[in-house]
């Protein structure tokens, strides 16, 4: 027994199978995403005014993420036409471009994760606020391991400004490092303190929800273009017009996946 | 390209192949619709029987609280144990898992699973008359999706602090915060299963849709489709839409529980008299709008291909093709868009602000019109049939005025000044009940006695259909008529003890008015119907199993004179379906065609001139 159309094309739809499935599945994508973006609105404007965390993330490596998929997003079309072409060679070298962009791309996403994880916020008893870094760097403190650790005081080199601030021209996420002289913090004074982890507030919870999703999508689209590059490459010799289809459908989710990525940069780190 | 040598090779291997297909590859890990249809109908039916019984133990508490369950008290003690079930009577949050988990079985495990999966898997492809679903690994991994998804359910019963318990709806807080001693708890186990569940729910709707789209058969075009495809085609669209959302918002609650974020914790949140260490900033009405999002499509999810069935079966057996195909199809298409803008009716009594509540108000009562022209499409129907009272026509029939009651019942739900009223009391409990259990399941029996002798080669059997019939009819409105009445009289749904805190607390000082005692009583009354209910499944089982090896014969393929295609098919249907190439030349219902010989038409007959 044979699937009609898996690789022919039906007249009145002049689709082949995996395309409809494709695109059907994308829809489903976009409510996906579409949801957390909602929720994003919504968390953002009830926000008491001012309270929302802002210039945290790095704009310049940001940036040059979203170049590095823009460019993955070509590569795929190149290689598609490639196949067009009947040029397995070519194909094969632009989607290992593709490849190394989403591996940059997972690579650098895991710095930026890492940063937030030894950065932290300080909630002082009297009201005021701090971002900055704990002494030695550690990872994932939070209120409970000051009281597990049974410290009394903490060093802690503060940022110069406090994002709830007027933003301030040269202030932003470079200034970050240059840090004042470190202070010490009796625990006694510390209401609550936090890295920059989902748990610090709404915003790194949708941030790292939504850029967790998207990262999965990646991983999840380089898993199936590097399975296609490597042994799935073999039905190039049997049918390559099935072949060509599959490069064409797994490059639909990729552009997807990219555009998922051009929304999210304005969003997480310029508004 | 050679084609040609592509063509044959695989064909030839296949052919080779065939024969050796062992009972794992057959029965297990296939990929053909129609044995995967029959495992989604098993599981599912399995999971019916089970999300029935934790309900039937349940009735026991609310009829009789406080008193140790008879028979199976002493298993969920030995089970469960002390902080369950101690001496045998069920405790409160045995209750609350129990009935969260009832909702969530029925809803997810059961009727989707049946009417959408199993029934949808199984007749789709034939009646559009395709070799097979588009994707038919896909269709495997969504089956096993679904079944891993259950496991995770299931399992959840067994863990430390047991399943889940707040509510199948596991609004935020609560649900956050409902097991706080144990990591990972139930709660985290019902998110897990979802996913599964979703993923699984996902793949179905792509594979169907794009088998609809792709895979009719020549001369099958939309508006020849029979009426049961439509139906499947709307409710995969709702699934594709719908669920999505659920699963960003299972994610977020995920987050919420483990990883201690506030994406539906309000700030200040305060619980059992402390103050949580969390951001907070957090929105609980988002997890309701979330949720709700889902919700409402899945009720049209229950209900449409239970529709799509009564239709075919009406047809069949009033010999007269259905009144109104075209109004019937822009009926579903219409509520399956309409069904995506009233999702906040079930939020009223939130504060999400009057204009809100107008809008949803509105189009509420709207969407109720297409599925009034529906049913009164059906009942048009009727008129001036030569009507069979088969089994599966009586089970049609009985669908026709319980949705009626159930769809009636839910206007006053939807205007939001009696909704303030009604909400959350068993009034709400006995108007879904009157949709998706004497609603959909009868639509899903009268499916099985249907389209059982074309997947077995034999009929289950009439008489013992018939008392099954009448006992489930009877019974299934002795439960849940009463329950109207409860509700009406402020009975809350989710109460432990039945109710009874709430009986005798009139104190005319603070002009407080209890529930009259005589609706506390009917808690009694409503428990022995449902367990009698439960006694008249047992004709169905055994009926169900028995008639494979000794129900009477089918004496044709088409053992109804049914004009549909999967009719058209050998018994059963091989793997592939048709066994020659078919063009469809008519729609689906040319029945008592005037000037023919016979009164039914099938949809590839060959006009003979
Ligand atoms: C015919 C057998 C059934 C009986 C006797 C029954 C009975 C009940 C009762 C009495 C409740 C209220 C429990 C409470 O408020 O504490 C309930 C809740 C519920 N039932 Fe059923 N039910 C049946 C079938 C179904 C089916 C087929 C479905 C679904 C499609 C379903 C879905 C639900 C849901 C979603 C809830 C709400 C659970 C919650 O409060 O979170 N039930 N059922
Ligand atoms: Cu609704």
């Amino acid at each position: 027994m044979d699937i009609p159309f898996t690789v022919k094309l039906r007249d009145d739809t002049t689709l082949y199978n995996a395309k409809v499935g494709i695109w059907l599945f994308l829809g489903s994508e976009v409510m996906l995403f579409g949801a957390l973006f909602s929720s994003y609105i919504l968390l953002r404007v009830g926000a008491p005014p001012g309270t929302w965390p802002r210039g945290l993330l790095n704009v310049p490596i940001g940036a040059f993420n979203t170049i590095v998929l823009i460019v993955s997003s070509v590569t795929v079309v190149m290689s598609w036409a490639s196949l067009k072409l009947g040029n397995l060679g070519k194909f094969r070298f632009y989607q290992a471009i593709t490849l190394l962009c989403a591996l940059s791309f997972l690579t650098i996403k895991s710095f930026e994760y890492r940063d937030k994880f030894t950065h932290y916020e300080v909630w002082k008893t009297d009201g005021a606020r701090m971002t900055g870094h704990v002494e030695g760097g550690p990872y994932f403190w939070s209120t409970q391991t000051l009281k597990d650790k049974k410290l009394d005081h903490i060093v802690f080199h503060p940022d110069p400004h406090h994002y709830t601030e007027p933003v301030k021209p040269h202030a932003g996420a470079a200034a970050e490092h240059e840090g004042h002289a470190a202070i010490t913090i009796p625990v006694a004074e510390i209401a609550r303190l936090s890295a920059f982890v989902p748990a610090h507030s709404t915003y790194f919870a949708i941030y790292f929800t939504l850029t967790a999703l998207h990262g999965l999508h990646v991983f999840g689209g380089a898993l199936v273009i590097g399975y296609l590059w490597g042994p799935g490459a073999k039905l190039w010799k049997t049918d390559p017009e099935r072949f060509t289809n599959r490069i064409e459908i797994s490059g639909l989710f990729w552009h997807f996946v990219d555009l998922v990525w051009i929304f999210l940069f304005p969003v997480l780190y310029l508004l | 390209m050679q084609p040609t040598a592509i063509e044959t090779q695989p064909h030839a291997a296949h052919e080779a192949h065939h024969e050796e297909l062992g009972f794992w590859r057959k029965y297990i890990f296939s990929t053909d619709h129609k044995v995967i249809g029959i495992q989604y109908g098993l599981t599912g039916l399995l999971f019916l029987l089970f999300g029935f019984c934790l309900m039937l133990i349940m009735r026991w508490q609310i009829a009789y609280p406080g008193k140790p369950i008879p028979i199976v008290g002493e298993l969920l003690l030995k089970v469960l144990g002390d902080e369950m079930a101690n001496g045998g009577v069920m405790q409160p949050d045995l209750y609350n898992a129990f009935g969260a988990m009832h909702g969530t079985i029925m809803v997810f495990l059961a009727i989707v699973p049946i009417a959408f999966a199993a029934f949808g898997n199984f007749v789709v492809p034939l009646q559009i008359g395709a070799p097979d679903m588009a994707f038919p690994r896909v269709n495997m991994a969504s089956y096993q999706a679904y079944f891993m998804g259950g496991v995770v359910m299931f399992f959840s019963f067994f863990i430390p602090g047991g399943a889940a318990r707040s509510g199948w709806t596991s609004y935020s807080p609560l649900a956050t915060y409902a097991d706080m001693g144990h990591h990972p708890n139930g709660q985290t186990f019902w998110i897990l299963g979802m996913v599964l569940l979703i993923t699984s729910s996902l793949l179905g709707a792509v594979n169907f849709i794009a088998t609809i789209i792709q895979l009719r058969a020549k001369g099958m075009t939309w508006m020849r489709l029979p009426f049961f495809v439509w139906a499947q085609f709307v409710t995969a669209f709702l699934l594709l839409l719908a669920f999505p959302p659920l699963e960003a918002a299972a994610v977020m609650q995920l987050m919420d529980n483990v990883a201690g974020t506030s994406f539906f914790l309000p700030t200040g949140l305060v619980v059992s008299g402390n103050a949580v260490p969390i951001s907070g900033g957090g929105s609980p009405l988002l997890w309701q709008h979330l949720f709700w999002f889902l919700g409402h499509p899945e009720v049209y999810v229950l209900i449409l291909p239970a529709m799509g069935i009564v239709c075919e079966i009406i047809a069949n057996n009033t010999r007269k093709p259905i009144w109104g195909y075209k109004s019937l199809v822009y009926s579903v298409l219409c509520i399956g868009f309409l069904s995506f803008i009233v999702w906040a009716h079930h939020m009223y009594l939130t504060g999400m602000g009057t204009k809100i509540a107008t809008f949803f108000q509105t189009t509420t009562m709207i969407i109720s019109i297409p599925s009034v022209i529906i049913l009164t499409c059906f009942f048009i129907s009727l008129w001036g049939g030569s009507i069979r009272f088969t089994v599966p026509m009586l089970f049609a029939l009985a669908f026709l005025p319980m949705f009626g009651i159930g769809g009636l019942t839910g206007l006053p739900l939807g205007f939001n000044f009696t909704d303030l009223h009604l909400h959350d009391t068993y009034y709400v409990i006995a108007h879904f009940h009157y949709v998706v259990a004497p609603g959909t399941i009868f639509g899903l029996f009268a499916g099985i006695y249907y389209w059982y002798p074309k997947a077995t080669g034999r009929f289950m059997n009439e008489f013992w259909g018939k008392v099954h019939f009448w006992t489930s009819l009877i019974f299934m409105n002795a439960i849940f008529q009463p329950m109207f009445a409860q509700g009406m009289a402020g009975l809350s749904r989710r109460m432990y003890d039945g109710g009874v805190t709430y009986a005798g607390v009139d104190d005319p000082a603070l002009g407080l008015v209890g529930v009259p005692q005589i609706f506390i009583d009917m808690n009694r009354h409503i428990s022995w119907a449902a367990w009698c209910l439960g006694l008249a499944q047992i004709p169905f089982i055994l009926n169900f199993f028995l008639s494979m090896k000794n129900g009477r014969k089918v004496a044709s393929d088409n053992p109804w004179e049914s004009t549909t295609l999967e009719w058209q098919t050998p018994t059963p249907p091989p793997h592939g379906n048709f066994d020659k190439p078919l063009e469809v030349y008519r729609g689906p219902y040319e029945y008592s065609v005037p000037g023919k010989s016979k009164d039914f038409t099938p949809q590839n007959e060959l006009e003979k001139r």
